[in-house]
């Protein structure tokens, strides 16, 4: 009744080919990005920018990147840690050494690093796969592990190896408050967000794609895989890479190479699992779910603890996020292996027919 | 079935909403203090008798009528020694009122320095941190009291040179240093550089990846390079594991000398007879079963079954540490009540001044039951470390015995570094040395 496009009809193919062709679609967009630039700023808290928005933001944008290189052109990759590590790190680089670089250019530019970093790492890619090919990007996780530990370069020669930056500033707006910082990943997030869902409707996505179903009949048809697969790392990283930098510089401040292990690399794996492979707005699902679901854990376990009278202390908390972490990688690979994005497209399946049923 | 689902739906929904209400709940007449722990993950042996040693002097503290009058509450976080969980936290517990931080991690307190001095909150980083927070008019915010690594280094050196007998003769000698790879076990290695300089010895510095179970490779240098002494800088199952490679490959451990976090009873007790010899440093305390805090902790708690943790804990290396890290963080807010108001709550910033201003004298840590365990300590603006007495403690198969007299470290050595290293952090992160005038508020 409400999601209907009866009376909507396109005049143009460019009207037909647009993001979001049903006018609800563009009125719920257009309100969600209305509601995140103006109302989130004023109504939340310090708290909950700085541990649950900024965050997920980040993650967000991460889980985009890994999205793109695994979801759409079926590159299984381990090593996204160090991907956001290198772009992490070579921003930090960018900014320290060369005097007035501005925060956003070294962003971008530590980006570019990651890219070519990804494309190398991605050259196993062209010969093997799946499992092979995990193994081969692992070894790049724990290689900018070691490389980051070891080489003093990277850390401008850091007597502790962990290196900080401060003094950011966008555009001559300086950027330290939560609220600035928040809004300046929502600007960067929804940019990209933007230029991934163009990409992976376009030709190249749809080579991606080609690539993931059954890349022996795509380099049939003339798909070259070289292109296909390397683009996509490229374009994975140089998004992963942008993450990273500001995953050190927005988020963090302050970190060591220990930031950027593989946990997060798997952390991101599971974010894209449970949000939808091969989807955008999955990446956001499954960042989102992530990000909060150890802190909703860590404030209603002890909460429901008390209730039935068992004291639940931080210890068993933590295992039990991990425990309920597996648990339900497992329920969504059997029960939804298109994750919480395919839930989404379901519910917006069944809002077309409410309430009429049949 | 569905019945059931929708009330399993809203008791989640009401647990969480009852939490919820309960952390807007008013603190302020209560002192905070947030403990930030480690329970899980590889450094748990070690964190968790030092959470438990924390928790049980906050207890002590209200079981001995609070901070003149008011009563302590805590709240524990878990951080898996991890530095964004440890952001995190911070973020979480700072809005309730915190006193003070204690991160117990190196890597988190790094990321705290920068964000502590914009919430005015105190850090208290006793015996670990940025050894250049020493210089409280460029760290303002930070206090590594009672020592830093550049400290630890110092004393093992001048212990090792006293058994040489004299720095002399250290030269020539090589000494390897065994340490964590991240920024807590890269800390003494400027101190050990300078001193190799300066004396002669040769210092091989060999790195273990967190968590440190993968050593065989580090042990299989050691023992072609014979150095005569090791050096272990490790926290955690490294340290556990270090001592089981050195049985392994036949490294003497009476020539092994651990920092103080690499000497206590976790590290020891797998290997236990054949870890007898090792050295390690006593930052002031060691094991002390027969401290009067100890007894009185035993008697007004852990009897009530009060306690946090096992009885059989209390009195253990670690879990003392905890305690006088708690002692600490109560002693500067009784301090700062004598300025701004004995039986109010303390704010950040006015225990802050306490912490600034500390002066404990022998008699004061007597009647707190520290006889025999601790030395005096003062703070000051420009020295937020307080003291740098330590001691050499050894493992001799069942418990840890003192093997030394009370060394300081050479502030001859350590104070130009502590100049150096604040004012390069100072200028890359443009902030001004305090003044004298600031210093008074």
């Amino acid at each position: 009744m409400l999601y209907r496009e009866n009376g909507q009809f396109k005049t143009t193919y460019r009207s037909d080919q647009q993001i979001f062709p049903i006018l609800q679609d563009r009125v719920a967009i257009g309100a969600l990005i209305a509601v995140a630039i103006l109302v989130v700023p004023l109504l939340a808290d310090e708290y909950l920018m700085r541990a649950i928005f900024i965050p997920f933001l980040i993650l967000a944008l991460a889980a985009l990147g890994l999205n793109i290189l695994v979801g759409y052109c079926g590159q299984i990759s381990l090593g996204t840690g160090a991907f956001m590590a290198v772009g992490a790190y070579a921003a930090y680089n960018f900014f320290v050494r060369v005097d007035g670089m501005p925060m956003l250019a070294a962003i971008l530019l530590g980006g570019l690093c990651a890219t070519v970093v990804g494309v190398l790492f991605g050259i196993p890619s062209l010969r093997i796969k799946g499992l092979y090919l995990a193994v081969a990007t692992l070894a790049a996780q724990f290689f900018c592990d070691w490389a980051f530990l070891r080489v003093k370069w990277f850390t401008n020669d850091s007597a502790s190896g962990s290196v900080s930056v401060s003094n950011l500033s966008f555009f001559g707006i300086t950027i330290n408050t939560p609220h600035e910082k928040y809004l300046l990943c929502l600007g960067i997030l929804i940019v990209f967000a933007l230029l991934a869902k163009n990409l992976v409707r376009s030709a190249i996505g749809r080579e991606w794609m080609a690539i993931r179903d059954m890349d022996v009949a795509a380099a049939v048809i003339g798909i070259r895989p070289v292109y296909a697969k390397l683009t996509a790392f490229a374009v994975s990283s140089f998004i992963v890479g942008v993450a990273g930098a500001l995953w050190g510089f927005v988020h963090l401040g302050a970190w060591e190479p220990a930031a950027f292990s593989i946990d997060r690399s798997f952390q991101l794996l599971f974010m894209i699992i449970i949000g939808g492979l091969g989807s955008i707005m999955g990446s956001f699902f499954g960042a989102a779910f992530i990000v909060i679901l150890p802190i909703f854990l860590n404030r209603a376990l002890p909460a429901l603890g008390d209730v039935v009278g068992v004291h639940i202390d931080t210890a068993l908390v933590s295992h039990a996020e991990f425990m309920i972490f597996g648990a339900l990688i497992v329920f969504f690979l059997i029960v939804e292996p298109h994750g919480l994005a395919r839930l989404w497209s379901i519910g917006k399946e069944k809002l077309r027919l409410w309430p009429f049923p049949h | 079935m569905k019945l059931k689902s929708l009330s399993m739906a809203a008791l989640v929904a009401a647990a969480g909403l009852a939490s919820m209400a309960t952390t807007v709940f008013a603190q302020a007449k209560e002192q905070f203090f947030p403990a930030l722990v480690y329970r899980t993950g590889a450094y748990a042996p070690n964190g968790v008798p030092f959470a438990n040693g924390y928790i049980d002097y906050l207890k002590l503290t209200n079981a001995r009528g609070g901070i003149n009058g008011v009563k302590v509450s805590w709240e524990e976080c878990e951080t898996g020694y991890a530095t964004d969980r440890g952001v995190e936290c911070y973020e979480r517990l700072k809005g309730k009122g915190a006193t003070v931080f204690q991160p117990l991690s190196t890597g988190i307190t790094f990321a705290l320095t920068e964000k502590a001095p914009g919430d005015k909150i105190p850090l208290i980083t006793a015996g670990y941190g940025r050894s250049e927070s020493t210089d409280g008019m460029v760290f303002k915010w930070n206090f590594p009291l009672t020592g830093t690594y550049w400290d630890a280094a110092d004393i093992i050196l001048q212990h090792v040179a006293k058994k040489e007998g004299g720095w002399d003769k250290l030269k020539g000698k090589k000494i390897a240093l065994v340490f964590h790879d991240s920024p807590y076990g890269k800390e003494p290695i400027p101190l050990l550089t300078e001193r190799s300089k300066m004396h002669g010895f040769e210092l091989t510095t060999i790195p273990v990846t967190h968590p440190g179970v993968e050593q065989k490779a580090a042990w299989l240098q050691i023992r072609q390079n014979r150095p005569d002494y090791v050096f272990l800088w490790g926290w955690g199952v490294m340290n556990s594991t270090a001592l089981k490679e050195a049985v392994a490959t036949g490294y003497p451990r009476e020539k092994m000398y651990g920092v103080w976090w690499a000497a206590a009873e976790p590290d020891v007790k797998d290997v236990g007879d054949a870890a007898k010899g090792y050295n390690g440093l006593a930052l002031q305390h060691g094991a002390e079963p027969n401290a009067a805090v100890v007894k009185e902790i035993l008697d007004k708690l852990h009897a009530k079954g009060q306690g946090t943790g096992p009885k059989e804990e209390v009195g253990q290396v670690l879990y003392m540490r905890g305690m006088i890290g708690a002692m600490l963080a109560v002693e500067g807010v009784k301090r700062a009540q004598e300025r701004f108001g004995k039986g109010k709550v303390m704010t950040g910033e006015q225990a802050r001044w306490g912490y600034e201003n500390l002066a404990l004298d022998q008699k004061k840590l007597d009647a707190l039951g520290f006889s025999g365990v601790m030395r005096p300590i003062s703070t000051s603006c420009a020295d937020h470390r307080g003291s740098t007495w330590a001691r050499i403690h050894t493992w001799d198969g069942k418990k840890w015995a003192f093997s030394s007299d009370w060394y300081q470290s050479d502030e001859a050595v350590i104070k130009p570094m502590i100049k150096a290293a604040a004012d390069k952090y100072a200028a890359e992160k443009k902030i001004e040395r305090r003044t004298p005038a600031d210093c008074q508020s």
